[in-house]
């Protein structure tokens, strides 16, 4: 069997000190499971291998259990997003709309190859979600909590540009 | 901070409550109230989408300023979504669209001081041409009987006042003071309420069921796992009245003898999950949740589980597993939820729209509820319209309304003038309704008649445009990605019907293929787990029975993937070749253009720059 190495010490302490405190209070930590990941994940942004176990220790349960939940749920990441997160619409409404386009765009514009999830940099993660309930607005693209609706596959162009600018600025 | 300990309270509050809404109510408008008028801002996500929060918060700024009579309030969903951000002057009854910031100036002096309303602001209906001054009479509100969403659009979903004001928790007293749990499960029985997350179970029954199960710990649970893409009411109904289902979720417990329940919502709804937060808290701390409500002796207590992201959670056996802290899989039915359930003891599990008619028919009787809708399916049902069509929004109307009155007098017909070709009804476990039985009238048995089912309430119009192999690839897509992996038929029966769909889009298939799928599809429907399973092939086979010809021409090979240009029509003016990113149109200045069939990857921007609409798409 191969070794699996864990570097436990890649977890920020206040954080995981704020877990367990919630992991504490709750009545049944066990049944309480996908709350304690939401909460993680809030902290964390992601949910690593190393905070699986972390959490798998804590709560009496089996490593593989926790990762059982993790891969099953689409909200629960292991592995971290982008700091600008562009998600297309991929509900009906906006399929019908023509949201494929617009993703199939935003892929190239960005750069990515069809598998990958976020740019080489790691400013932008890229993905296609389940219908966010703007039906009203189709075709929609969102990023992080901007909603941009009846979307242009012209627009991509200056989408891209404004959140460029915006990193360019913080850096 | 409203307490209320006894019934007596509680209608109290009621009564010196009540005023507070005269401005919002038919026939009130004289009644005096603390403003002069008030602006009801929809605060739904699809309008918070268009700014709506930014808006309202401007308008109250502005009010403020200049000292103006009135008060800007957030309420629930109109249903208008399109339109948005939409806000309604009351007790003038005027009813803005798409209002924007650059708008409030115009707002505040034309309407506000002047008093007069601001014609540019109002919906033009489409199909007249006509301006609407009063939103009762718009087409689109005219034909919808509003019951589940009676508050939605009425009251500040956030106020707890305006909750009380608008009778909120009257039923929940009526049953505690003066009805039996067995009495209340009569009513329910009798008013005819079927489950409105798509199963059509008689509500009644199922609370009766759970009832008479054997043990004293049960569970009631919401299911608010609203996963069917193109579907929004139980969002809304959350967002714009949470009150409504805390008020039903305690009287479901009573009524089948329930001290907890649980609200199973999604994640991906933070708006809907945080006003459910604040209407818990309200509840709580008013101990109209708790122990001894209303000094009934009866103890409910309510919380929130969140879900995260899987569609399957909406089937009611996997939902109890992930309430359980669980992957999301279903389990064989018997045992049923009303058996064995959350913890192993008897639960109810209903959905946010079923839930949220109990408290109106407790008030207004099961002969009222009874009186309205079909003789199968009775009451109303919400749906969301959307796709293709001029109207999108949520619309709810009598069960038996025709599909055409919904999508050609409430949605306003096919944008573009386009030809309509089927509507979708059921999400990924429906079908697909052509023109030929757009006259049936909507209820749960006329649906599964003609190969679709009433699902949640998720409506998707689609136009001649719409290629159906690739709508039903594109709802296997869902499926696929959507299986829980635990039963064979689905896990590799979605995901091989999938990949036939794929061959099929990419011309490599043949007849035999098509012959393959159907089969194939047949063997899922019968041989799946859970519903989502047994579902799932439900686009395929309405796509197949009612577009043969779509499939036999991908099956033949014989579709054209490129864009073609008219020669009549086209002027020569070179703007497609400019745009066209391949450089696959050829045409000199002032000649017909042709594009190069094989080179074509049917991008659309040619046909987009056309001035003169000669460029079509690939049929």
């Amino acid at each position: 069997m191969p070794h699996i190495e864990f570097d436990m010490s890649i977890l920020d302490p206040a954080l995981l000190q704020e877990l367990d405190e919630f992991i504490e209070v709750q009545e049944f930590p066990q049944e309480s499971i996908i709350a304690i990941l939401h909460k993680a994940q809030e902290l964390f942004l992601w949910l690593p291998r190393e905070l699986q176990l972390h959490i798998a220790r804590k709560t009496d349960l089996p490593a593989a259990r926790i990762h059982g939940i993790v891969s099953f749920y689409s909200f629960f990441l292991e592995e971290p997003n982008g700091k600008y997160t562009v998600s297309v619409c991929m509900g009906t409404a906006c399929f019908v709309k023509g949201a494929q386009p617009i993703l199939d765009e935003f892929r190239k514009q960005l750069g990515m190859g069809p598998k990958d999830k976020i740019t080489k940099d790691g400013v932008f993660s890229l993905n296609d979600v389940r219908c966010i309930g703007a039906c009203g607005l189709a075709p929609v693209v969102r990023v992080n909590e901007k909603i941009y609706g009846h979307f242009k596959v012209e627009q991509v162009k200056e989408v891209i540009q404004h959140y460029r600018e915006l990193e360019e600025q913080a850096q | 901070m409203i307490v209320l300990n006894t019934y007596e309270d509680l209608r109290k509050a009621y009564e010196e409550l009540s005023p507070l809404l005269n401005k919002r109510r038919e026939g009130h408008a004289g009644i005096p109230t603390p403003h002069k008028r008030e602006l009801l801002v929809c605060g739904g996500t699809g309008c918070h989408s268009s700014e709506s929060l930014e808006l309202m918060q401007a308008l109250q700024a502005a009010v403020d300023e200049q000292s103006i009579d009135a008060k800007v309030v957030q309420v629930g969903c109109f249903g208008f979504c399109a339109q948005g951000p939409i806000v309604q002057v009351m007790p003038d009854n005027v009813f803005y669209v798409q209002v924007k910031m650059t708008d409030i100036p115009d707002i505040i002096e034309t309407h506000l001081k002047g008093g007069e309303p601001i014609e540019r602001l109002l919906f033009v209906d489409p199909a007249s041409g006509e301006v609407q001054h009063d939103h009762a009479s718009m087409a689109f509100y005219e034909k919808q009987e509003r019951i589940s969403l009676r508050n939605c659009g009425l009251i500040d979903p956030e106020s707890f006042e305006e909750c009380l004001a608008a009778g909120g928790y009257l039923a929940l007293a009526q049953a505690l003071e003066t009805t039996t749990p067995d009495q209340v499960v009569q009513v329910i029985k009798d008013s005819g309420l079927r489950g409105r997350g798509g199963g059509g179970f008689p509500t009644g029954l199922k609370w009766d069921l759970c009832r008479r199960s054997p043990g004293t710990e049960k569970y009631v649970i919401c299911n608010a796992d609203e996963g069917d893409p193109g579907a929004f009411m139980d969002r809304s109904i959350l967002e714009g009245d949470p009150h409504s289902i805390v008020e039903a979720m305690i009287i479901a417990g009573y009524a089948i003898g329930a001290n907890d329940g649980l609200i199973y919502i999604r994640a991906e709804y933070p708006l809907a999950v945080n006003r459910l937060r604040i209407a818990i808290r309200e509840a709580e701390e008013a101990q109209l949740l708790g122990d001894n409500i209303l000094g009934s002796g009866f103890n409910f207590h309510l919380r929130i589980v969140l879900g995260a992201g899987a569609f399957v959670c909406g089937e009611e056996t996997a939902l109890i597993r992930s309430c359980e802290g669980h992957r999301g899989e279903p389990t064989r039915k018997p045992p049923f939820p009303a058996q064995s359930g959350f913890r192993g003891k008897p639960t109810n599990v209903n959905n946010v729209e079923t839930l949220v008619n109990i408290p109106i028919i407790l008030t207004k009787g099961a002969d009222w509820y009874s009186s309205i809708g079909t003789e199968s399916s009775k009451g109303t049902k919400v749906f969301a319209l959307a796709g293709t069509i001029n109207n999108i929004g949520l619309v709810e109307v009598p069960m038996g309304t025709t599909l055409r009155e919904i999508i050609y007098d409430i949605g306003g017909g096919i944008p573009n003038n386009k030809a309509f070709k089927a509507v979708q009804t059921g999400g990924p476990s429906g079908g697909v309704i052509t023109e030929a039985d757009l006259d049936t009238p909507i209820d749960y048995e006329s649906l599964k008649k003609i190969g679709s089912m009433m699902g949640s309430g998720g409506m998707i119009v689609m136009d001649e445009d719409n290629d159906m192999v690739d709508i039903a690839r594109f709802y296997l897509e869902f499926t696929t990605a959507e299986s829980c992996g635990k039963c064979t038929p689905c896990r590799v029966g979605t995901t091989r019907i999938h990949e036939m769909l794929e061959t099929l889009l990419a011309q490599e298939g043949d007849e035999m293929l098509l012959t393959k799928l159907h089969n194939l599809c047949l063997t899922v429907e019968d041989t799946a787990l859970c519903a989502l399973g047994q579902t799932a092939p439900n686009p395929v086979l309405s796509t197949m029975k009612y577009f043969p010809e779509e499939y036999l021409r991908y099956a033949r090979r014989e579709v054209k993937k490129s864009y073609w240009i008219d020669p009549e029509v086209c002027i020569g003016c070179t703007k497609c070749k400019r745009v066209c990113p391949v450089e696959c149109i050829t045409g000199s200045v002032k000649k017909a253009h042709v594009i190069d069939e094989n080179a074509c990857i049917a991008c659309g921007a040619c046909a987009a720059a056309c001035p003169v609409q000669a460029i079509h798409k690939p049929k």
